[in-house]
């Protein structure tokens, strides 16, 4: 009998087309069928899985071990807040997603090439520290320079985005129309994301990963392909952050903290590094975990301390290296 | 010209490894570079590869003075090179291995299908995993991965390390195979009799120095030379 589901199990999985539309008519349904507070989740949920896919390409696919990817994550919430946020301390000039993600997206995308082209001459311990060492400086600046920053009030009055052709108008602003923004945005990633990693450029990345001088003996030049990833990386972060500001009307200098840069790290190890979908399992347990541990502890920290030691220790690569062991197993 | 090595002193630190060396090799020759462990055989390839550069001294590959440029500009110049050891990416597929030397360069002269003509033993292999693979055929996927890159020259640093003698005379009849391709091969080795077979030209190396440089048959006739810095 366990057998004979077991066979079952194999068939549904191998059916990958039925699984994929059970997703999508699970996501499509959720705001009907969910209350606020899951759907609220289900975003904060789907925005942590970008923060830490985008994270994964530089620590799982290239090997770089960045402890500084909340300044991205930052950025894009406070350039949104300084293009689109209505408060005293910003331009609040427009709120068109066809001109605020160009904008995040080039303002992340500049900033991580300058910071790229410098940390990414080092190597290791020595590229960690400057990545933390630069994420902890915007931290600094965000809550010192408070005329310009707001401090450690950060920025609020960020509207939900709105797409306006000028004929056309249409606004995200309710929770509903928001999580279908997220999700639509989660999606697009993500397939971009598999479409890089299975191309040239990606396969360039595994081989800086396993042994850069064997790339640059094969006529690579490997600080190129890495400062190309750490943009890209950043620019995802930055996204990432300019929804969960767009979702909190709020841009705090929060997100640019070093334990925001270390809970993305510890959602791609949790979830397996070098994986797709590693990171968004990841995501998903570290947001839920709190949520359900603390009608019964206060210190879901302390379990969530314990549960990545033992990860660590036992299951270096994660719940997908689990999961992906099992299905190799069975079959 | 193939390569030219002009009188090349080479330091690790403050340790002058590289004494005066030259060396030649011509179109389609295969040279081999001999000598005992230590001997400097290992950062004379660093050298000529960009990996250890050379202080004082030319290094000039197709007339190209390629002393200073960094590795990257040397293997698209068209040196090949595998290093010592298994020079495969472990974590990748067979496939994976090869295509990564595969870059849409111009006049790309090799593709999937003639590569496995020449190792038809990886055609069955191309989704496994580097490190699952044997000695002889992670041996075989390394050269593999060099031609991809259009290479005029390989540079072999011990292919014959940890071989069974089966695999070895394969991988001798591939390095036959590069030279009547047209493609130069220098080969590093600590295994005298294997590199003797294959190649016309000898160098041999100790303590920094070129300490002799001729044709194979003068070596071999000259065995009070083989005992003295080959041990044999």
């Amino acid at each position: 009998m366990v057998e004979r589901l077991d066979t079952m199990y194999q068939r549904l999985l191998s059916r990958k087309i039925l699984v994929a539309v059970i997703i999508v008519v699970l996501a499509v349904a959720a705001p009907h069928i969910a209350n606020t507070y899951t759907i609220s989740l289900l975003i904060e949920v789907l925005i942590f899985s970008i923060f830490a896919m985008s994270l994964n390409l530089l620590v799982g696919y290239t090997g770089l071990p960045s402890f500084g990817h909340a300044a991205f994550f930052g950025l894009g919430a406070y350039i949104i807040a300084y293009i689109s946020g209505v408060n005293d301390l910003t331009l609040s000039f427009t709120n068109n997603i066809l001109l605020t993600l160009p904008i995040v997206i080039i303002g992340t995308g500049i900033i991580a090439l300058i910071v790229g082209s410098l940390a990414l001459r080092t190597d290791g311990i020595y590229f960690l520290m400057i990545t933390l060492a630069f994420a902890q400086m915007l931290f600094s600046v965000a809550m010192r320079w408070s005329a310009v920053t707001g401090g450690s009030d950060g920025l609020i009055g960020i509207p939900r985005p709105e797409i306006d052709l000028g004929v056309w108008k249409y606004s995200f602003e309710s929770r509903t129309a928001f999580y279908y923004f997220v999700v639509t945005t989660f999606v697009a990633i993500y397939f971009g994301l598999h479409n890089i990693i299975h191309s040239p450029f990606g396969l360039a990345l595994k081989g800086i990963k396993s042994n850069q001088m064997r790339m640059q003996a094969l006529g690579y030049k490997t600080l190129h392909y890495k400062i190309g990833v750490f943009v890209l990386a950043g620019v995802i972060a930055g996204i990432a952050g300019m929804l969960l500001a767009q979702f909190y009307w709020h841009a705090s200098p929060e997100n640019l903290y070093w334990t925001m840069s270390g809970q993305a790290l510890i959602m791609v190890i949790l979830g397996g590094v070098g994986t797709l979908i590693g990171p968004v399992i990841g995501a998903t347990l570290m947001r839920l975990l709190p949520n359900i541990t603390s009608t019964y502890t206060n210190n879901w920290q302390s379990y969530m301390g314990i549960m990545l030691i033992v990860f660590v220790l036992c299951a270096p690569n994660g719940i997908m290296g689990i999961l992906l062991k099992k299905l190799k197993n069975n079959q | 010209m193939m390569l030219v090595v002009e009188d090349i002193d080479t330091y690790y630190g403050k340790s002058h490894v590289l004494q005066g060396v030259s060396l030649k090799v011509m179109e389609s020759e295969i040279v081999a570079l001999l000598g005992r462990n230590g001997a400097g055989k290992s950062t004379l390839v660093k050298s000529i590869i960009g990996r250890q550069p050379a202080s004082i001294g030319d290094i000039y590959f197709c007339g190209n003075n390629i002393t200073n440029l960094a590795s990257h500009r040397i293997a698209r110049l068209g040196i090949g090179a595998l290093n010592q050891g298994r020079s495969i990416f472990p974590t990748l597929t067979t496939l994976e291995n090869i295509m990564i030397g595969y870059k849409n360069r111009h006049n790309q002269q090799w593709d999937l299908d003639n590569i496995l003509g020449i190792f038809p033993a990886l055609a069955g292999r191309l989704n496994h995993l580097g490190w699952q693979l044997s000695g002889g055929e992670q041996q075989m996927v390394a050269i593999a991965r060099a031609l991809m890159t259009n290479p005029k020259m390989l540079v072999l640093d011990e292919p014959s390390e940890g071989l069974a003698p089966l695999i070895l005379n394969e991988i001798g009849k591939t390095i036959s195979l590069m030279c009547q391709l047209g493609i130069s091969v220098m080969l590093v080795e600590q295994n005298v009799p294997f590199a003797l077979q294959l190649v016309d030209r000898v160098y041999v190396m100790n303590k920094g120095r070129i300490s002799f440089d001729g044709h194979t048959n003068m070596l071999k006739e000259n065995t009070a030379l083989l005992h003295r810095y080959l041990g044999i």
